[in-house]
């Protein structure tokens, strides 16, 4: 029996800006399911931590209740970290990012705890605009439950211990999109070089940014007519167009043909670079972007990439006008600035 | 890349980097696994069947096998394999019910082996269950070659190599000590069907050149000689000063058995820099913890008498240069020369091999050196029934070259005897076999332990220098020995990928702790080894390439650096990854002993 991972790394694994190597930014051992897709994403989350030399102080990773809700302690064991309540996860999230505007808040929930329980919660995040990444690893079940259906199984689908779903299932970056989401993108477990510039493009966004990746149940869900198995999803796989990520400070080196390639900027300066373009659609364009959904719908496709971005995106902070340091910074200097203060408020109501 | 073939047998072997290293191709990691178990009888009997002196290997080995060690590319120190060993060997039971006999009924063909050393020992071993009648000639008094004569008491006490050679003189093997062979001719005339020359490289190099030379002959010995006579009780003391030239393991016997003979002022001179000397460091750290100062990139220059007494010895000074091809010249630095005050002096320069006994019209063709043409195969000399090993073959070596040259020997005598081609040699035994007991269970301990490297306990200083016959390593005891069996990454336990099964999830390539294994497109080895998970720049180990997969990209995993740790297969939600220990044994002439009924 292992389940200990030797403690001893590659001898020349490639450091980051900061020195660290990747395993600096891996956690502990999985106990998910041998297989999980979830796994896979934990893998590319510390890819894209580590190629965007984040210092690990410097992120909180939040979920809720689910085998991918559990994931956070599969990764970044030298962040911060918040595991609450099934379906909460993203009014913990809001009010850590009021509180501490610095931290880059990194999100981690299932099928079930975004599109069930939480929604009410998912829903209020997205229209916040928290300046946040939110990952739904979503395999179309129930997984830590042992495979009840979700709100994301397949209409007329059937969970492995043979319940049908009655119900159509929810889209979850419809439904995003539809709510006023300012990043917007579909991935799969199994296509990291998808994945992780996605990930990194989402860290770099100002404002909430949604990532819906598929991620097999490789216990419950991998049955080959799901269409979050590992078969489906590699046999319908398409994608609205390649993506790079290119940080601010190197330069592009790659170039397209015209009118098929387009660049993001984003507001640090980052540049988000995508290519191949899929026809009639432009990730900054809403409607497109739902059009180009709505027909992979109707042709049984899996639509991934990023679908919908929109780089002058305001984020809660900005809507709120907060102030520019964070809220737990502020001394009783700057709290209580005394009664003249006071007096001076008061009389602007008279 | 083309898949891998993992039916070749050399595939996995090479896998198994301490046994690879290992001149006769040793089980390591399957008898380190059996002290952990405390089963030294069956480690014993899996390390005689292959090097037929696990006692006196355990502690005198070159150790081929511990610079190749994987665990020391991951971590500072490979695993003490030679001084485990040397765990079996201390702590075993009987035995020798457990050996070969050989039957009382002769198979009719008569071997004649000249020389008792290891190498001849082994031809004796591997041969005598087959019912040949073997005759050993050696010039001393008792087998074991340089074994007795070289090695020191100190390293090697007498009670093990007794014991080691009277397993093998024991299978009725008829000796004939105190025998100088003089003449070639004369052997060949007697009624042999073969005859094994196994005789060593016994001339110790000398300085006859130096100035003064002749003159302090009396003062100076041969290294190799002096050795002999200490071993054999002629010699019993030496002077207080002493001066021992030569940077090789042989100056270190030489300088520490001086200052057990009553050398008090006893100093190594090497004419190279210390990096390039050629003892082994666990030699040279030993020689240094005996308060022997090693003196470096000082040519001798003079013999310096007075009075018919030697006074000592003059030195230069040089410098080492290297050109763009590595290639060293000792260039003198212009520093006056050093004196160094000695009443004698131990040359141990180096040994060369010679044959004046064997005459140079018999039809056994004689090359550079003075070395007989031998085939690296056969050890066939160019006249057929005459076979060569060990350091007779191809100049000085060790013990265990000289082993794995007998084994190789001894099948070319049995096939020339039985009128077989010598080029028909047997394959070897392969074994492959899963280690899967459950879901997270393994056959074996696949978690891979911290510890560092144990060091072997010492005997005291003030007591080992009184008597030369005391042995300084104390070895392992058994709870050591099994803190540091843990430390074997069981490299013999062989990660085997099914292309077929796999679904490609990642799961393994994500598990993976030194980032051995990833999916991606296929391309040349150049290229691949840039652009894997780690860059492979170890080129010395193999790449491990799958079949096609559904998406079109193939496994690569780079054998480098793989603790066999079993997390990839336990990952593996398909069961595509297996562990299975893999056995290979080299073939010998006869059945010895059977490491697959374990
Ligand atoms: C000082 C010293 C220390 C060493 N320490 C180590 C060590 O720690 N570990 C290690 O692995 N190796 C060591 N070696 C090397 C090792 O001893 C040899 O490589 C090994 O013994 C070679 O084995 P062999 O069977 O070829 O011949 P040898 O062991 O040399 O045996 C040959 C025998 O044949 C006898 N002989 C020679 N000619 C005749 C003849 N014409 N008639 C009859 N008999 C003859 C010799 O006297 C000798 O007994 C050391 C060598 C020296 C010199
Ligand atoms: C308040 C509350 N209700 C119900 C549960 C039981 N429960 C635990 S996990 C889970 C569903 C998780 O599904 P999902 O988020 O898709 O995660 P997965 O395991 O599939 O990754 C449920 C219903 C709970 N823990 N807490
Ligand atoms: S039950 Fe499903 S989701 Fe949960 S760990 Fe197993 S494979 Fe992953
Ligand atoms: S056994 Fe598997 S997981 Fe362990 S180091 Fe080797 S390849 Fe990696
Ligand atoms: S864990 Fe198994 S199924 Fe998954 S990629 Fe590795 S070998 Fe293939
Ligand atoms: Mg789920």
């Amino acid at each position: 029996m292992t389940y200990i991972k030797p403690k001893f790394r590659h001898p020349e694994l490639p450091k980051n800006d900061l020195g660290y190597v990747k395993s600096d930014y891996e956690g502990a051992i999985s106990t998910l399911c041998a297989g999980c897709g979830h796994d896979s994403i934990s893998a590319a989350i510390v890819q894209s931590c580590f190629e965007l030399s984040i210092e690990p102080h410097r992120l909180a990773k939040l979920s809720g209740i689910g085998c991918s809700s559990k994931t956070p302690t599969y990764f970044l064991s030298n962040s911060h970290g918040f595991n609450s309540v099934h379906g909460r996860m993203p009014s913990i999230a809001t009010g850590a990012n009021m509180a501490n505007r610095d931290l880059i808040y990194l999100g981690v929930s299932g099928d079930g705890d975004s599109a069930s329980i939480g929604m009410g919660q998912f829903v209020h995040a997205i229209r916040k605009n928290v300046n946040m990444v939110y990952i739904v690893m979503n395999n179309g079940c129930y997984g830590l439950t042992k495979g009840q259906n979700s709100a994301t199984t397949d209409l007329g689908g059937f969970s492995k211990a043979g319940g049908l779903n009655h119900y159509p299932a929810i889209d979850l970056v419809s439904l995003a999109i539809e709510m006023g989401a300012t990043f917007v993108g579909r991935s799969f477990s199994g296509d990291k070089n998808q994945l992780v510039p996605m990930i990194k493009a989402a860290i770099a966004h100002q404002g909430f940014a949604l990532l819906d990746v598929v991620s097999p149940c490789v216990t419950f869900n991998n049955k080959a007519e799901s269409t979050k198995s590992y078969d489906y999803v590699r046999a319908h796989l398409e994608a609205t167009s390649t993506i790079d990520y290119v940080p601010e400070k190197e330069e592009i080196t790659v170039s397209y043909e015209a009118g098929m390639s387009a660049l993001v900027e984003m507001h640090d300066g980052s540049v988000i670079q995508l290519h191949k373009l899929a026809p009639n659609w432009d990730p900054r364009d809403r409607f497109s972007a739902v059009r180009r959904l709505q027909k992979a719908q109707a042709n049984g496709e899996v639509l991934t990439g990023l679908l919908y971005i929109d780089p002058e995106s305001k984020d809660m902070h900005e809507l709120e006008q907060t102030v520019d340091v964070p809220l737990n910074s502020l001394r009783e200097a700057e709290l209580c600035p005394g009664s003249s203060v006071l007096e001076r408020v008061n009389a602007e109501f008279r | 890349m083309k898949p891998t073939d993992i039916t070749n047998p050399e595939y996995f072997h090479k896998v198994v980097d301490c046994q690879y290293a290992c001149p006769a191709h040793t089980p390591v990691p399957e008898y380190i696994r059996l002290i952990a178990a405390e089963r030294y009888t069956d480690a014993y009997m899996v390390n005689w069947e292959s090097n037929v002196f696990p006692g006196i290997l355990g502690r005198t080995c070159d150790r081929p096998c511990e610079p190749a060690c994987r665990r020391g590319r991951v971590e500072d120190e490979p695993v003490a394999i030679c001084r485990l060993k040397r765990v079996a060997a201390d702590n075993k039971g009987e035995v020798k019910s457990l050996m070969p006999t050989a039957p009382k009924k002769k198979n009719g063909f008569k071997i004649a082996l000249i020389g008792g050393g290891p190498a001849s020992l082994t031809v004796a071993r591997d041969l005598a269950p087959l019912g040949y009648e073997i005759h050993l000639y050696d010039e001393w008094d008792k087998a074991g070659g340089m074994m007795r004569t070289q090695i020191p008491s100190f390293r090697l006490p007498e009670s093990v190599l007794d014991e080691e050679v009277n397993y093998v003189l024991d299978m009725g093997i008829h000796t004939h000590f105190n025998t100088y062979v003089s003449s070639m001719k004369k052997i060949l005339e007697k009624d042999y069907d073969a005859i094994f020359v196994g005789t060593g490289a016994p001339k110790g190099r000398d300085l006859p050149d130096v100035e003064g030379r002749p003159e302090a002959d009396k003062f100076v010995h041969l290294g190799i000689e002096w050795l002999a006579s200490v071993a054999f009780g002629h010699r019993t003391t030496t002077s207080k000063k002493v001066i021992v030239l030569g940077g090789g393991n042989t100056a270190m016997d030489c300088c520490r058995t001086a200052r057990r003979l009553g050398g008090e002022k006893v100093t190594v001179v090497v004419r190279s820099p210390f990096n390039d000397m050629k003892a082994s460091p666990w030699e040279i750290e030993d020689a240094q913890r005996e308060d022997i100062p090693i003196l470096n990139n000082m040519p001798p220059k003079a013999f310096v008498v007075e009075g018919g007494k030697l006074k000592g010895m003059l030195f230069g000074k040089v410098a080492a240069l290297y050109d763009e091809n590595g290639k060293r010249s000792l260039v003198p630095t212009g520093e006056p020369d050093i004196f160094i005050e000695a009443d004698e002096v131990l040359i141990a320069i180096g040994q060369d091999n010679s044959f004046p006994w064997i005459e140079r019209d018999l039809g056994i063709k004689f090359g550079k050196w003075d070395l007989p043409v031998v085939d690296r195969t056969t050890f066939q000399s160019t006249l057929d029934r005459v076979f060569f090993g060990g350091d007779a073959a191809f100049g000085p070596e060790n013990v265990i070259t000289a082993v794995a040259h007998g084994h190789q020997a001894a099948i070319s005598i049995d096939l020339f005897c039985r009128g077989e081609s010598v080029y028909n040699r047997p394959a070897p035994m392969t074994n492959l076999i899963s280690q899967k007991m459950g879901i997270h269970e393994w056959s074996y301990d696949s978690a891979v332990v911290e510890d560092l490297r144990y060091t072997v306990p010492h005997a005291e200083k003030q007591v080992a220098l009184k008597d030369r016959k005391v042995e300084v390593e104390l070895g392992f005891n058994t709870s050591v020995g099994f803190k540091e069996a843990q430390r074997c990454l069981n490299c013999d336990i062989q990660t085997i990928f099914n292309t077929s099964r796999c679904i490609e999830c990642d799961a393994c390539m994500d598990v993976c702790p030194t980032s051995c294994i990833t999916f991606t497109a296929n391309g040349t080895e150049d290229d691949l080894r840039k652009r894997l998970k780690a860059p492979a720049n170890n080129t010395s180990q193999d790449l491990y390439v799958s079949g096609n997969l559904n998406t079109g990209r193939v496994m690569i995993k780079d054998e480098d650096v793989c603790l066999h740790c079993g997390l990839c297969a336990e990952r593996c939600p398909t069961a595509a990854w297996d562990m299975q220990k893999y056995l290979y044994q080299v073939s010998k002439a006869s059945p010895i002993w059977s490491i697959s009924d374990l």
